[in-house]
């Protein structure tokens, strides 16, 4: 296994949204690939999430959102993360999200949005090319 | 139906008979033969759960099978064949689409709708904060008023959101859980000012912490106080609202994280046999509660499995009544139960196309004998559905109803090698489960060492891996593409003004309101919580005097304390 497999990836769920089998199986996934993946669980605040993040020294935060809080959910974390010094943190997530909002989540920092039907692999090989360790 | 010539010879000599089964066994042989011989399109033909299926079903599959005792007649023991002797030449299942958006003006709007289009029963879906516990105007619920469903955090939300309905003539559902006990007496209150008595209510709190817990993941506080406010309604209800069901014991949500169709059917029993114990320790007779009791099953597109699965749980059901808790009235016996169409089901890729799954699984809950459904629209997996896509699934109950044909004789697969094979099949591994269950020492048990949480995910990562592995197909996701897509549909988009207008609604009623009979109010309920009184008449006067659903799950917390997700992946 490479460098980049070394990566700590945060995988969270903010807000009181309790969908959690696609972020179940991301989180399984991306550790079967060898990250190393730690999941925040279920209703956590933006404020909590950043905590954990910092806490946790990760290199990216991957957010599952199917409860239509995306476009304040996303933003609010983004500008907490910011506010810590950890701007550098990759920023990714899914859920339901409409095609109309993804250009918005973009514009305001978000690396990638995966929709419904997205494989598993498709975003293994995303955080490979896209996440890079940070220099702490 | 066929008859095989060994009946059409019954009583004739030994030689004809053997000659038959000779006849017979070469038949067999020969196409086992030609089959062992054909090429195959897969190399393992399995269910959507993973259960192996047999390419055909014959006698043998049913040695050893009874069918006066397995199968028997409509609307008697073990009620395989349906609850009810008539089934739906009586009466159709009532078609009850889920809707809640917005404000409870919005949603009150949308009923009206529906009910106007033949719509026979309401069914509430209310948004985030308010199935958690928290009032719009809660930090934990910025973002979200209005978003997953309606808002509703006072009586006066709820006086809204039923204006103008007769309640004594619909049935009502709401799906709400940890915060089912404040929503419950917030509807009790509103009818009685309505000038309808409660015994005139007929209707569904969801009301199902356990699964919860497996699954859905709307909770206030642990397990075990979760459970006793359950029972709390099931015994107001025995004795103050009769005619309502206090609890709908749901699969529905532990299909949608990913299980099995097994393991929605045991997981779900195992789960009304958790509040039936809880009831009858409570002191409550079992025949007292148990005719009430209600279930909701999903419905996902392995046709066959589905049916099976409906015929099982009524059958599991009659027999863990009678002969584990030895209830007597026949009611109690039979499994009634609502279902909906599968939502993780749905495509966001062509979704046009989830009208057909929706079809095709509707279909399933009919001929497994549903007392009620919902259909899914088929924008539900872009956004909550428009009126146009709502209106597209409940024709399709409605097609289902007075087109297909299928409603006119009961329980059409009775008898039928595969689906009673597959009956019984599932029942066997789900009475497994259960029994697994039970040496754990019960559902909370083992919901507390994360044993059906585990068992769900794990299926749920074994079916994902199988559609990116290209083993199992959905069509438009990962066969059949379109490249660049656009969505041909339009969708529901729920203005951020809502939440602002709710919260607005809120400060105006806390400032109206009697605020110190209010706290006195949450007082009487945080002590009730104690003593370990019943809360449900302690919550009724609080929500009568305006307390918000916020207020009275701030006590449940401060009483039983929150609980923390484990975070099983």
């Amino acid at each position: 296994m490479g460098q980049e497999n070394r990566l700590r990836i945060l995988i969270g769920k903010a807000g009181l949204d309790g969908h959690d089998r696609g972020v179940k199986i991301v989180a399984r996934a991306l550790r079967d690939a060898g990250f190393e993946v730690i999941y925040t669980g279920l209703h956590n605040t933006p404020e909590a999430i950043v905590e954990t993040a910092l806490q946790e020294d990760v290199d990216a935060v991957g957010l599952s959102i199917l409860s239509g809080a995306h476009n304040y959910l996303f933003p609010e974390i983004i500008r907490l993360l910011e506010e810590k010094g950890l701007g550098d943190i990759t920023v990714f997530g899914g859920g339901i999200i409409p095609k109309e909002d993804i250009d918005g989540l973009k514009q305001k920092g978000v690396k990638a949005v995966f929709e419904p039907g997205t494989s598993t692999d498709e975003i293994i090989s995303w955080v490979r090319e896209n996440v890079s360790p940070r220099v702490i | 139906m066929t008859v095989s010539c060994g009946v059409c010879f019954r009583g004739s000599s030994m030689s004809v008979q053997e000659s038959d089964l000779n006849k017979k066994r070469m038949a067999k042989e020969r196409w086992e033969r030609e089959y062992g011989r054909a090429q195959k399109r897969e190399a393992d033909f399995t269910t959507i759960s993973g259960m192996d299926v047999p390419p055909l079903a014959d006698t043998e599959d049913l040695r050893g099978f009874d069918p006066d005792a397995e199968v028997g007649y409509p609307g008697q023991f073990p009620y395989t064949r349906g609850i009810h002797s008539t089934m739906y030449r009586s009466r159709l299942w009532t078609m009850r689409q889920f809707a809640g958006f917005g404000t409870p003006e919005d949603t009150n709007r949308r009923f009206k709708y529906l009910l106007s289009q033949g719509q026979t029963g309401l069914s509430t879906a209310f948004d985030m904060p308010t199935l958690m516990g928290y009032d719009c105007d809660s930090a934990m619920a910025r973002g979200e008023v209005g978003r997953e469903g309606v808002s509703v955090s006072s009586l006066e939300d709820m006086e809204i959101l039923f204006d103008g309905i007769n309640l004594d003539q619909v049935t009502t559902s709401m799906t709400v859980n940890c915060s089912a006990s404040i929503v419950f007496a917030m509807y009790l209150v509103m009818a009685e000012k309505k000038g309808v008595s409660w015994d005139k209510l007929r209707g569904t709190l969801q009301n199902d912490m356990l699964k919860e817990f497996i699954a859905q993941r709307e909770w206030i506080s642990p397990p075990s106080p979760s459970v006793k406010i359950v029972i709390d309604v099931i015994e107001f209800c025995a004795r103050h609202v009769r005619g309502w069901h206090p609890v709908s014991i749901s699969g529905y949500h532990i299909r949608e994280a990913g299980s099995t169709a097994v393991q929605e059917l045991a997981f779900t029993i195992a789960d009304g046999i958790g509040y039936v114990e809880e009831s009858i320790k409570r002191g409550l007779d079992v025949d007292e509660f148990a005719p009430r009791l209600s279930f909701f099953f999903n419905v996902h597109n392995d046709f066959l499995e589905e049916v099976a699965k409906f015929r099982a749980a009524r059958r599991m059901w009659a027999k863990i009544m009678r002969d584990r808790f030895g209830a007597k009235d026949p009611k109690s016996l039979t499994l009634k139960t609502h279902a909906q169409t599968a939502g993780a089901s749905l495509t966001a890729q062509q979704p046009i196309n989830n009208v057909a799954r929706v079809t095709i699984q509707a279909l399933a809950a009919v001929l497994g004998g549903t007392q009620s459904l919902h259909t899914n629209s088929m924008d539900e997996t872009l956004a909550l559905p428009t009126e146009e896509a709502v209106t597209v699934a409940l024709r399709t109950q409605q097609i289902i109803a007075e087109e297909s044909g299928v409603v006119n004789t009961i329980d059409p697969f009775g008898g039928s090698y595969l689906m009673e094979s597959l009956t019984s099949r599932i029942e066997k591994e789900a009475f497994d489960y259960i029994d697994k269950i039970d040496r754990m020492g019960g559902i909370i048990a083992s919901i507390e060492e994360g044993y059906p949480q585990k068992e769900i995910a794990d299926a749920a990562y074994k079916y994902q891996r199988e559609l990116d592995t290209g083993i199992k197909t959905i069509v438009g996701v990962n066969k059949y593409v379109e490249e660049n897509e656009e969505i041909p549909i339009p969708l529901l988009k729920i203005e951020e003004e809502v939440e602002t207008a709710q919260r607005e609604k809120l400060a105006d009623l806390k400032r109206r309101r009697d605020n110190k009979a209010v706290k006195s109010r949450l007082e009487n309920i945080l002590l009730a919580a104690r003593r370990g009184d019943n809360l449900m008449p302690f919550i009724v006067d609080a929500v009568r005097d305006y307390a918000t659903l916020g207020e009275i799950s701030d006590i449940f917390r401060e009483a039983y304390g929150f609980y923390r997700d484990p975070g099983y992946f």
